[in-house]
Formats: structure tokens, C-alpha cells, sequence
């Protein structure tokens, strides 16, 4: 029965109301009433509803929310303390370092694809600590952004790289 | 009695606590608590319709006790900064610094009727306005320190909001103690002084922008995040991909039963216009795609291959927007003679997030939520489609994602309202991928024919400019539907399409230049809209490659060959930053052709839209087998006057450069007979993360001029520069866009087929 669904989101569990087949984006933001994962094509397109589940960047989409029950979903709202987690930073940051570059360089405009971006930014830094530019382009290409922001997203992942290194215990 | 505007009243129950709650950020200030805290008079502030009188100072200004103030601007924050600007002009003249200050969301019974957010006029129309009120409230705070320190106005000084006596800084009073929280209940005098350029402190500097911390915690509320109480979700149904303007989407059958299996699904049906609602968001998706609806067949679009013979031999409706001296006379001169025609696609608006919206319509009241960029314009279209007097809808302003022009943001409103009217809920309509891709008001096509001269020195004698395009629509496809208005389309001129003057070779001394504007018809074709600067791209594209083709038979450097044909010192000042930007070295385009696969090539080009000046460096790469073009660094310069914060104007020619490169390697609204096929990211393809250039910004900073538009005016010299690159790397014009590897393939194939 639905009514037995739970998901694990930023490290709380949570039922789930909403029917097995769907898509876990519906949950996250209709009733968990989060604001990092967002709509942007609902045909995994574009990136703009990106959660880590198990630390793996996936489209929520195009998930059902019954195919991530078991494994344990970040969203931006969660990628600080994910972050810390990893580093065994405490107490942990208000915002994830990427966060903390995207103000520094001004990157946005609307903003609103920048859900996508911090989410797959922040996976590629835990799995590459000192990304070429080449590596962020290849990573990022399946994030869109249509306001033109790229080339200081380059710069703000790099920018976090340089940030972690140094806050690395 | 209240005459709070609240439709079933959901939007007001869930807003004012769901703001209270998150609190904090200027940006967030909800509507139903703006005056709570303020003094009688200012808590009336958003129970009367707008717009608020325009020359009353507590219109654009409220000060607080705790000496800060809150700004109300009727420009909407699309993520180009202008709330930072504004502020900026605001803290200025007031001697505020940003801590100090704050904006309220637009809203139709609180915020002044600027006009729309649109032709990047914030800071150039909008900061004039601002600026003025500003000056006037600090003028009526000065009048009160005067009275109560007992000394002139001229012996005053003011910082940081706080007044005090010139040389005896222990006699001051702040701006909260003379009015916190009290209305100035003052006009405009028209005599308050503005401060001269040489005396900012503020203006002028590299403010951080007030909305970013907030977009990047995830704690922005964007539109499409909003949620009440009560609230149903709605999706509106229509052929994927609209159809030939003019014959709207016909219902042939409809069958309700087909969603009778999903929970609490509704068909709203008025007219033709069909949308569906449901209490979770997924079943409103899903009901929308079972639906069992079939469409009356169109007329059919015509073939897109052949679009630029069909819009040139449409009959037109011309306009010569230039004519000065004798064109023929001009031409007797030429030594060499460059003429083309050109043509640029629709382009879709393509925002990244599709438009959302949330109305809430009551018995004889609405408030609707939306992106739209003139709530004003929006509330009357809304009252005409409710059939309400416009005093009864209130319209709020939540930044969407970028749309850069009229994308779907005043349909799924409309789409909102039919059907919250129709339930008697608030209804939250998102629209699919599919809708605002395939719905969209796109920036109409052009075919364009130029021809210039030059005489034997490489002086241009003659220059002629005809485009051939339709205009922009004016109802929205949802009161089309609902409504069945007939099909409209604004006509040519100031509020519509035209050829601009501007981009058409007035940057260079030509004694004898004609451009016309060929208006037809967009019955039967798409329906059009502006989009980023409106036109200009076309224009540039087809302008500034007949300069660089002249430059090329004058055998000059390109950028040699415009400095020689420039006059004015703005036109030379972006030219000349871009230049330097790109480390320009002079030699002719296309003299250091290669045999190798992958060639490289640079081109420079001029452009802007109506006002400020830009100008643009390529330099780009391309594969001559796959036929790909890779832009691997541009440089931009824009002289936009005063530039309120140089680091917004970096960021928007840096935003520019990347948009221009998509519209001119990737963008092209498809289309078969029955309708738009370009209806998702893999069928309107635009830049990719991997493919875009790096990017060089720079601001040419004119204190003393007046401040104009900067968030278009670097599109079309950019997406030429590309084009005059193609050219120096291959010898060969496209004359069409987007270039994409199948038109660089069959264009060098052409080219070498033609030398043999």
C-alpha cells in the first residue's frame, strides 16, 4: 500500500502519500515542500530536479519514488551537511562550499537551474577533489542553463576545489 | 471594511503565515503583512487596487524606526540584478548604504505601474523614476532636520541615513527618528536635487546582488515553487506543437470518461481551451496525457526549407525607416559592390523552467501569482478574461526561470484563472516542457536582402536594408482558446516589431543609406513575440557580414576597415575595448586559410538594440568534415552609459555572449504541416555545458552619460562576430542560421563545387 512508502531525505525519514510510480520530484516538493529540486522538463533533460541518492546524481524526475526507498536522498537543502559528513566537518557549514563560490563569483542569474548545478557539482568534487576544466565540462553537459551562466560555473567549481582542499582535516 | 482583494481567500490564509514563517529576506515579503508593522496609513498599504500615485513619496519609499527603508519598484527582478541597481540609485541619492535598504515583490495593490520589465529599461527608465523619488524623500528629510536642529538645509550633511550639522557631527538626527514608520504624506516639489556622477559613492561600484544568497541556499521562492492551501493542480491540454496562427486548436471530440480512473481528475473546458485538474500534481500530469482529445485539422504551415521564399514574396506592409541621401548616386561611386540576402529563424524563448503560475479567483475577486513582466498589463488582460473590473483581480510578481521576453508567462496565468474560476479553488498550472516549448510567443523570422558599396579608398558609399517579418501577437493563447478571438497581431512601430535603425549601418559614416521594414502577416505562420533583442540578431547577422565582405574586397583588416568608416567615439570605444580584449592582430579575414581538418577562424562585428553601444570578438574553430563550430573564447564590450554596478553589466555581456552563441549555432523553431515539432531539449537544442565559449566582458564606463540598456545590446554583435569568424576560417558566407553542421557541410561542399 502506499501508505507504507517512506523516503530518507537529508537524513530523515518521511511517508510518503503519494502513489509508488510517482515521480519522487512530486514528493519533494508537494509534500516535503523542499525548494532545490525543481521542474524543468520532466523528461531528464536538463537537470534542474537533480537529488544525490546514495550520493549518485539522479533525475527526480523520471524516478519513481518507490525505486529510491532504500537508499538515502540529499537535496540542496542537504548538501552542507552531506558535505560535512564526509569530512567530518562539525558543526557542519551553513552552505556547501560550491555554494559559498557561486556567491563569491556571481555566477547566477535566475538561479534556477543552479539546483542542477550545485547537486552535480558537489558530486563531481567528492569523487574528483581537483577537477580539470575539461572534467567539469564533460561532467556538467548534462545541465543546461539558460541564462548563459556556464563559464562562472566553471570558475566557482574551482573555486570550491580550491576551498575544500584547504579545509580538508 | 477591507477591500482586501483575496479570490477564495487561500492565497492570503497560506501566504501570510508560509512568509511569516520563512521571514528574513527582502525578497520574500509577503503581501498580506506588508503594512503590518507600519503605522495606519501604511497598513493600508496593499488593500487598494493600484497603481499607487506616482508622485507621492510614500509610493516608492517607506523609512522604519529602526532607520532602514523599503523600496517599492514596479521593475521585476528577472535575474539580471536590476533590484541590486535600483537599490543602488536608491541608497545613493538617499545616502543609505545596501544594509540599509530593501524591495518589495510587484504586486498591483502596492508596487507603481513602471510599465514592463522589458527592452532592458530598468535602469535606463526605470532608475530616473527612482532616483527622483529618492532625491525628493531625502529633500523632505532634510526640511525636517532643518526645523528640528535649527539650522539651513545647506549646512547639513547626510550619511548613512543619519543627519547632522556640517562640522558638528554630535547635532544629528537619523531618518528613523524623523519619520520611522509615519508616511512623508509629501508630493513631488520637482526641485529636489540629484547628486552629480563626481559625488557617487554607491552608484557606479560593484554591489554583490541582494538576490543570490537566497538562490543559491535554496530558500528563493521562485514561481514554481509556491503552494497554498486548498490547492489543485491544473495542466492544460493542447496539440503538442501549436498550429498555423489564426486557427487556434478546434476540439473535434472530447471523451471525460477517459480519466475517470484517475482520482479527483477534472476536465475544465471553456471554448477550446481544455485543461485538467486533480488534487496531486501527478495525476494532474498524467490526466493531461490520457486524456482522450482529438484536434480539427489546420491549415497547414508552410515548408520550412522554403520559409525565406515564402516571407519574401508575401505582400507587405513597408515602412522606410531610413532614407538619406541618394542611394543611387551612392551606388555610382562603388568600386565593389557586396549584396546578399540572409535569413534568421523563429527562435523560441526556451525557458529552462516552463512557466507557472497560481490563481486564486473568487465570486467577484481574484489574485493571481505569476512571472509576468507587467503585473498591470497582466491584471487588465486577466479582468477581460474573468470578466471583472481590473480594481477586483490583484496580480503579484515570483521570478520565474530567465525567458529573456513574452514566453508563456501571461497564458499560464490566464490558463490558472479560467480554471480556478471554473472550480471555485485556487489552481497551481505548470506548464510541461512541451507547452511553453511548443506554445511559446517565438521571435519572429527574417529574411533580410542587403546591399553596400564602397568606392576605390574603402570609404562605404551606399548602403540599402530590407527585412521581411511579421509582428508580435496580442492575445494570449489561452483567452484565444477560451474566447475565440480572432487573430491579432500588433502592428508595426513603437510597441511592435520594426526594423532598427540603429543596427542597420548606423555606426559608420555612409551618406547614402536606405533600410525599410517589410511588415506580413502572421496569419498562417507562428505566433511571434520579442525575444532578447528583439530582431537584432537577424539584423547583425546580415549587416555585419556585408561590412566585413566590403572590408575583405578593400582588402583591410575588419577591424581597420570599420575604425576607417566610424565616426562616432562610443561606436569606436566598444569597438576599440573588444579589440584589445582579444589581443586583436590586423590582418584581412580569410588570408591564413588551412588544408587541415579542423581550421581555426576570428571575426569582429558591432550591433546593439535601439540604445548602448556593442561590440564583439569570436574566435572559433571548425571541422570541416563534421562541419561543427566550436566558439572557444569571446570578448564583448558594451558602453551603456553610467553603469550603475559594472559587475552586473560583466555578468549580463558574459550571459549574452552565451545565449547568442546557442541562438546562432543551435536555435531553430521546427515545424511540419500539422504544427511546432521543436518541443523538447533534444528537438530545440541549445548550448550545451561542454560547448560554451570562454567568455571576456568589458564594461566601457561612461560616468557622465545617462544610463541605458544593458541586458540585449552585445547579442547581435556577438552571434556576427561567429559568423565573420566562419568566414576568416573557411572563405566561406553563411548567410543562414543556426549554423549547424549539416548548413557548414553543404555550404562548404557548395563552395568547393563552385571553385572546381
Amino acid at each position: 500500500m502506499a501508505d507504507e512508502l517512506e523516503v530518507k531525505v537529508n537524513g530523515q525519514t518521511w511517508p510518503v502519500s503519494a502513489s509508488p510510480d510517482t515521480p519522487l520530484l512530486y514528493v519533494l516538493t508537494n509534500e516535503l515542500q523542499l525548494y532545490g529540486p525543481r521542474f524543468g522538463c520532466g523528461l531528464a533533460q536538463c537537470g534542474s530536479c537533480s537529488v544525490l541518492a546514495d550520493g549518485v546524481e539522479i533525475r527526480s524526475c523520471v524516478t519513481p519514488v518507490e525505486a529510491v526507498k532504500d537508499k538515502a536522498i540529499t537535496t540542496l537543502e542537504g548538501l552542507a551537511a552531506w558535505y560535512a559528513a564526509q569530512r567530518n566537518l562539525s558543526p557542519a557549514p551553513a552552505l556547501h562550499p560550491l555554494q559559498q563560490a557561486f556567491i563569491d563569483e556571481q555566477a547566477l542569474h535566475c538561479g534556477y537551474c543552479y539546483n542542477g548545478m550545485t547537486v552535480k557539482g558537489a558530486e563531481l568534487l567528492a569523487n574528483n577533489p581537483k577537477p580539470s576544466e575539461a572534467d567539469i565540462r564533460r561532467t556538467m553537459n548534462g545541465h543546461l542553463c539558460r541564462c548563459g551562466t556556464y563559464p562562472r560555473v566553471v570558475k566557482a567549481i574551482q573555486l570550491a576545489a580550491r576551498t575544500m582542499a584547504g579545509a580538508t582535516p | 471594511m477591507s477591500r482586501t482583494m483575496s479570490g477564495t481567500g487561500a492565497i492570503d490564509a497560506t501566504f501570510s503565515r508560509r512568509d511569516l514563517l520563512k521571514g528574513g529576506g527582502a525578497m520574500i515579503i509577503g503581501f498580506s503583512f506588508a503594512g503590518a508593522a507600519t503605522a495606519p496609513v501604511l497598513a493600508a498599504r496593499g488593500d487598494i487596487a493600484g497603481p499607487p500615485d506616482p508622485n507621492a513619496i510614500d509610493t516608492w519609499i517607506a523609512l522604519h524606526a529602526d532607520n532602514t527603508a523599503t523600496l517599492y519598484f514596479g521593475k521585476c527582478e528577472l535575474g539580471q540584478g536590476n533590484t541590486t541597481g535600483l537599490l543602488q540609485i536608491a541608497g545613493e541619492e538617499l545616502d543609505l548604504d545596501m544594509s540599509q535598504l530593501a524591495a518589495v515583490r510587484l504586486d498591483t495593490n502596492v508596487t507603481p505601474n513602471q510599465g514592463a520589465t522589458s527592452s532592458s529599461s530598468s535602469i535606463e527608465r526605470g532608475g530616473p523614476q527612482v532616483r527622483a523619488a529618492a532625491a525628493e524623500a531625502r529633500l523632505a528629510l532634510l526640511q525636517r532636520a532643518s526645523q528640528r536642529l535649527g539650522v539651513q538645509i545647506g549646512s547639513l550633511v547626510v550619511t548613512k541615513g543619519v543627519i547632522s550639522i556640517d562640522g558638528d557631527p554630535s547635532r544629528a538626527v537619523s531618518f528613523g527618528e524623523l519619520l520611522g514608520d509615519k508616511p512623508f504624506n509629501v508630493t513631488f516639489t520637482g526641485t529636489a536635487p540629484r547628486k552629480q556622477a563626481s559625488e557617487y559613492k554607491l552608484v557606479g561600484t560593484r554591489v554583490p546582488r541582494v538576490d543570490i544568497p537566497a538562490k543559491v541556499a535554496g530558500t528563493y521562492t521562485h514561481m514554481q515553487h509556491v503552494r497554498v492551501d486548498n490547492m489543485l493542480h491544473g495542466r492544460v491540454v493542447r496539440p503538442r506543437g501549436q498550429r498555423a496562427y489564426g486557427s487556434g486548436a478546434r476540439i473535434e471530440s472530447l471523451d471525460e470518461s477517459s480519466i475517470a480512473d484517475i482520482a479527483g481528475a477534472k476536465v475544465v473546458r471553456r471554448g477550446d481551451f481544455v485543461g485538467v485538474v486533480a488534487e496531486r500534481e501527478w495525476d494532474a500530469v498524467q490526466a493531461a496525457q490520457r486524456l482522450d482529445i482529438t484536434w480539427q485539422d489546420g491549415p497547414p504551415l508552410p515548408d520550412l526549407a522554403t520559409l525565406p521564399e515564402l516571407l519574401r514574396a508575401t505582400k507587405s506592409t513597408d515602412t522606410v525607416v531610413v532614407d538619406v541621401g541618394d542611394l543611387d548616386a551612392g551606388f555610382a561611386q562603388a568600386a565593389h559592390v557586396a549584396a546578399a540576402s540572409y535569413f534568421s529563424p523563429y527562435q523560441a524563448h526556451a525557458a529552462f523552467g516552463p512557466n507557472c503560475a497560481l490563481a486564486d479567483v473568487g465570486p467577484d475577486s481574484a489574485v493571481v501569482l505569476s512571472s509576468t513582466q507587467d503585473i498591470y498589463a497582466s491584471r487588465a488582460m486577466l479582468a477581460k478574461l474573468l470578466g471583472m473590473p481590473a480594481e477586483r483581480v490583484r496580480v503579484l510578481y515570483y521570478e520565474g526561470s530567465g525567458t529573456f521576453g513574452h514566453s508563456c508567462y501571461e497564458d499560464a496565468p490566464q490558463a490558472a484563472a479560467i480554471m480556478s474560476q471554473a472550480t471555485g479553488r485556487p489552481v497551481r498550472v505548470q506548464f510541461m516542457r512541451w507547452d511553453e516549448l511548443g506554445w511559446d510567443n517565438y521571435g519572429p523570422a527574417q529574411v533580410a536582402e542587403v546591399r553596400a558599396a564602397i568606392d576605390a579608398t574603402g570609404r562605404i558609399v551606399a548602403y540599402s536594408y530590407d527585412g521581411w517579418q511579421h509582428g508580435w501577437h496580442i492575445n494570449e493563447t489561452s483567452t484565444e482558446l477560451a474566447m475565440a478571438t480572432p487573430p491579432a497581431e500588433r502592428p508595426e512601430g513603437t510597441f511592435s516589431i520594426v526594423v532598427n535603425r540603429i543596427s542597420t549601418g548606423s555606426m559608420y559614416r555612409i551618406a547614402n543609406r536606405r533600410v525599410v521594414s517589410h511588415a506580413i502577416p502572421m496569419l498562417g505562420l507562428l505566433k511571434g513575440s520579442p525575444l532578447r533583442s528583439p530582431l537584432d540578431m537577424a539584423l547583425s547577422f546580415a549587416s555585419e557580414q556585408t561590412i566585413d565582405e566590403l572590408a575583405h574586397a578593400a582588402k583591410l583588416d575588419p577591424l581597420e576597415f570599420r575604425r576607417k568608416n566610424m565616426g562616432d567615439t562610443r561606436w569606436l570605444g566598444v569597438l576599440e575595448a573588444a579589440a584589445k580584449a582579444a589581443s586583436w592582430q590586423p590582418r584581412p579575414a580569410a588570408s591564413q586559410l588551412a588544408d587541415a581538418e579542423v581550421v581555426a577562424g576570428r571575426g569582429i562585428a558591432v550591433g546593439t538594440h535601439h540604445v548602448s553601444y556593442g561590440a564583439a570578438v569570436a574566435e572559433i574553430e571548425v571541422n570541416k568534415r563534421t562541419g561543427d563550430i566550436v566558439a572557444k573564447h569571446l570578448y564583448g564590450a558594451l558602453d551603456c552609459g553610467l553603469a550603475v554596478n559594472p559587475a552586473l553589466v560583466e555578468n549580463q555581456i558574459v550571459g549574452m555572449m552565451v545565449q547568442a552563441t546557442s541562438r546562432m549555432l543551435k536555435e531553430e523553431v521546427t515545424f511540419d504541416q500539422k504544427g511546432v515539432t521543436s518541443t523538447d531539449w533534444v528537438s530545440y537544442p541549445v548550448l550545451r555545458f561542454a560547448e560554451h565559449p570562454d567568455c571576456t566582458a568589458v564594461v566601457v564606463q561612461r560616468i557622465n552619460e545617462p544610463s541605458s540598456g544593458a541586458g540585449e545590446e552585445v547579442m547581435g554583435a556577438a552571434g556576427a562576430a561567429i559568423a565573420n569568424a566562419f568566414f576568416d576560417a573557411t572563405g566561406v558566407r553563411l548567410r543562414r542560421y543556426p549554423l549547424t553542421p549539416q548548413r557548414v557541410r553543404a555550404a562548404l561542399a557548395q563552395a568547393a563545387a563552385n571553385s572546381n
